[in-house]
């Protein structure tokens, strides 16, 4: 039964990632004074989505059809890498944190073709600043994470935030606190959320993710969705995983209960974030990543001594 | 010789034979006298006169002295144009090119203004001529709920070279369409002019009237006249507010001051029953009078309103992120505002002292005077801040208002026109400087009617802010603008 858990971890991860959206949207509401969506919307908008067909413009080519199945499947793959809680992950091996950060970028390789595939200056535009800002997000992810392999002492994600447990938190509490901050930055860069992108607007001209979608319908969107969605809840484990309570080996039910909590507050907190700052000028994304890099770096050199 | 032309008050009228009519040279040279003199053009537009010929009327305002001058030229075929020494007569020459078939001999970009899908007009947009550069097209159709236009950057990344817009596809033909329309028919078109600044241009258009027949307004329906301005300002105002913070991403700001453009709305409809403050403004005085249970209501409801607008636009004078996205984008000089002649709370917002309602003084601004509001930066901030002080002002002057309102009649009746005369109306609605000018035949109906909404002056303005921006801060330097398409189509 326990070699089943890491599986029942993944379906937990499938079924309430997209449940965050509507955490944030929750709580962006609460604050502008509104009820705001169910918490269940993306579920349904999924579910709607799916029952549609897809128009595809006669510019397109193969690549916009292909990425939107394709960019998820990648996500899915570096989802198998993601422990979760006091349970492992279902795959790992030692360097398999380059693998999820690089499944990452091709999932975004994929978005990338289907937006420049349609020929449209808006994607073209979206993609451009995607690309742009990705040099500098991976950079810092990759930073991150040699940090928290310093101080864990494993080259592996399931090494990092299961294996070690509490241990990675005796080298240097404080530091690592940093490499939590600057990976909390990650997540907001790499989901296009406030201050770096705005998911709501309605202006194509300031879009960077949304204007990637704009051409595509239907089970595409679901797929795009979908994906973001788990990007999300991976993101969020890193960060989840250190701050996971230190020696706690609760039950099943209760392991799930806790690290579905933990995430369920990053998104609050993410929610809360966008209520109260309004977005970076786009010159100034690049200037705030090379901030976090810088800390990361530093975090990195601290931990290494 | 130099040849001056003959001045005019605010909704006064003058014989068109009292209307100095010289060469078109002399025009030119009168024009451009005036406007290195410190007067601006508030309109410029021609006449087809039955015998054939085209006379061109030119209105021009000196704001510091509030003297309008006027004068007027016959022309035929075509004359030097204005635009190259005088860059805010462009858009008028193409419009009197578009009209009149009048060629604006070294116009820069000779375009129509509206009627762009014609046979054997220009086209095209201006490109730069570099590989590296890419154009951006959007619109027509917006992703928002608004009005139709075509927008063309021309980019080098994320920096936009040039910007030039193409509008008209609101093109109704109002104008025409008022030589013939019966009172009725025409108050209708002047509210919807532009939807949002329905009492505005109601109220240009009833002026202008007015003074054609020879009317004074009974002081109690100047006095509701002056509400209903305010209270459309304060409605514009807020709501641009909150589309502003909106466009950066500021929440809070934006979902109170989406309700809070609501509730101003609903005062408008407590004066009459609708939010638009549609057929409140008639010829004669307004169609609907306050008890004074109502006008307690307002006052508690302005009181309420006001203390939350407040609480919501302070938000974003103390927010960094707010303040780092607003300030210096899409900057516009003083010498530029001056050279296109741009109106309103765009032009206040670089250090100008512009307004109607101060310069050229009429109604219930004659007896209650509203400090004009300015602020020197030229950028977003400026033009959100500018707005604000607005609003607090107006707040002032309803509350006033509200506590000394005048005793008698609201409504005359009207009157007829005069033959044979022409009215300048100006009003400052809350974009800017709303222009009616109206000609009457030698029967006392309409022969001309022309129409310059603020727009007209100040979307020339926008494509200038935007050069050297990012591609990325126009939505936001479009919304602190927030010009009229409509407005500008006729």
């Amino acid at each position: 039964m326990n070699n089943l858990y890491p599986l029942f971890n993944l379906i937990i991860a499938l079924t309430a990632a997209p449940l965050m959206s509507g955490v944030i949207n929750r709580v962006k509401a609460f604050f502008a004074g509104r009820k705001g969506p169910p918490l269940l919307q993306l579920y349904f908008d999924i579910g709607k989505l799916l029952r549609k067909g897809a128009v595809y413009s006669r510019t397109t080519g193969v690549f916009f059809r292909l990425a939107p199945p394709a960019g998820l499947v990648f996500i899915l793959t570096a989802l198998l890498f993601i422990p979760c809680g006091a349970y492992p992950a279902v795959l790992f091996f030692p360097g398999d944190m380059v693998l999820v950060v690089y499944l990452l970028g091709a999932q975004r390789f994929c978005m990338l073709l289907a937006a420049l595939d349609t020929g449209s200056s808006f994607e073209g535009m979206g993609a451009s600043r995607d690309a742009h800002f990705s040099v500098f997000s991976e950079a810092v992810l990759f930073l991150c994470l040699a940090a928290m392999s310093v101080a864990s002492g494993s080259v592996s994600l399931n090494g990092m935030l299961f294996t070690a447990g509490g241990r990675i938190w005796q080298v240097s509490p404080p530091v690592l606190l940093v490499v939590v901050f600057v990976l909390y930055i990650v997540l907001l860069v790499e989901n296009y959320r406030v201050p770096f992108d705005d998911p709501n607007t309605h202006l194509e001209l300031t879009m960077i993710h949304e204007a990637m979608a704009l051409d595509h319908g239907g089970p595409d969107i679901a797929m795009f969705e979908y994906a973001a969605a788990l990007k999300f809840w991976i993101l969020a484990s890193l960060p989840a995983g250190l701050l996971f309570p230190y020696g706690m080996k609760p039950d099943f039910f209760g392991n799930s209960a806790l690290f579905l909590g933990v995430i369920a507050l990053t998104a609050a907190l993410t929610g809360a974030l966008e209520s109260c700052a309004a977005r970076l000028r786009l010159v100034k994304v690049p200037q705030m990543l090379t901030a976090a890099a810088a800390l990361s770096v530093v975090a990195l050199i601290f931990l290494a001594k | 010789m130099m040849s001056s032309g003959a001045s005019i008050q605010n909704s006064g009228t003058l014989k068109l034979g009292d209307i100095p009519r010289m060469r078109i040279e002399d025009l030119r040279g009168f024009i451009l006298r005036e406007v290195s003199s410190g007067s601006r053009i508030v309109s410029l537009f021609g006449h087809s006169g039955r015998e054939g010929g085209t006379d061109i009327f030119a209105v021009t305002a000196h704001d510091k002295s509030g003297r309008l001058s006027l004068a007027s030229a016959a022309v035929k075929g075509g004359y030097d144009s204005l635009t190259p020494d005088c860059p805010q007569a462009e858009l008028f020459e193409r419009e009197i090119f578009e009209e009149h078939g009048i060629i604006p001999r070294g116009h820069p970009w000779l375009k129509p203004v509206r009627r762009n899908t014609g046979g054997g007009v220009k086209r095209e947009f201006w490109r730069v001529p570099d590989r590296r550069c890419h154009e951006v097209a959007v619109g027509p159709v917006h992703a928002g709920v608004i009005e139709p236009g075509h927008f063309r950057f021309q980019c080098l990344g994320e920096d936009v070279l040039h910007l030039e817009m193409e509008l008209g596809y609101q093109h109704r033909g109002i104008e025409r369409a008022l030589i013939s329309a019966p009172p009725a028919r025409a108050l209708a078109y002047m509210e919807t002019v532009a939807g949002d600044t329905s009492i505005g241009h109601a109220l240009a258009y009833c002026r202008a009237c007015e003074a054609l027949s020879g009317m004074h307004i009974p002081a109690r329906a100047q006095c509701l006249r002056g509400i209903a301005l305010e209270l459309e300002r304060l409605a514009n105002h807020s709501g641009d507010l909150g589309a502003l913070s909106g466009d950066v991403a500021y929440l809070p700001t934006a979902s109170y001051c989406g309700r809070l453009r609501g509730d101003f709305l609903n005062m408008t409809a407590l004066l009459c029953g609708s939010r638009f403050g549609r057929s409140l403004i008639c010829q004669g005085g307004v169609n609907f009078d306050m008890d004074n249970g109502l006008v307690f209501l307002l006052r508690e409801k302005l009181e309420a309103s006001f203390a939350a607008l407040k609480g919501a636009v302070g938000l974003l004078w103390v927010t960094p992120s707010v303040l780092d996205r607003f300030e210096g984008t899409g900057g516009l000089s003083a010498e530029q505002c001056f050279a296109l002649g741009l109106v309103g709370p765009a032009c206040r917002a670089c250090g100008i002292e512009r307004d109607i309602r101060f310069d050229f003084p009429y109604g219930i601004y004659r007896f209650e005077q509203i400090p004009v509001a300015t602020y020197p930066s030229g950028d977003v901030f400026a033009r959100a801040y500018v707005r604000w002080i607005e609003c607090e002002r107006s707040v002032d002057f309803i509350r006033s208002q509200l506590e000394s309102m005048p005793g008698g009649v609201t409504l005359q009746r009207p009157g007829i026109f005069a033959p044979e005369r022409l009215t300048v109306s100006l009003v400052e609605g809350w974009r800017g400087e709303i222009c009616h000018v109206a000609l009457t035949d030698s029967r006392g109906g309409f022969a001309r009617y022309k129409i310059t909404d603020p727009s007209f002056h100040n979307w020339l303005g926008l494509a200038v802010a935007m050069r050297g921006e990012q591609i990325f801060d126009f939505p936001l330097c479009n919304k602190s603008f927030n010009l009229s398409y409509c407005g500008h189509d006729l």
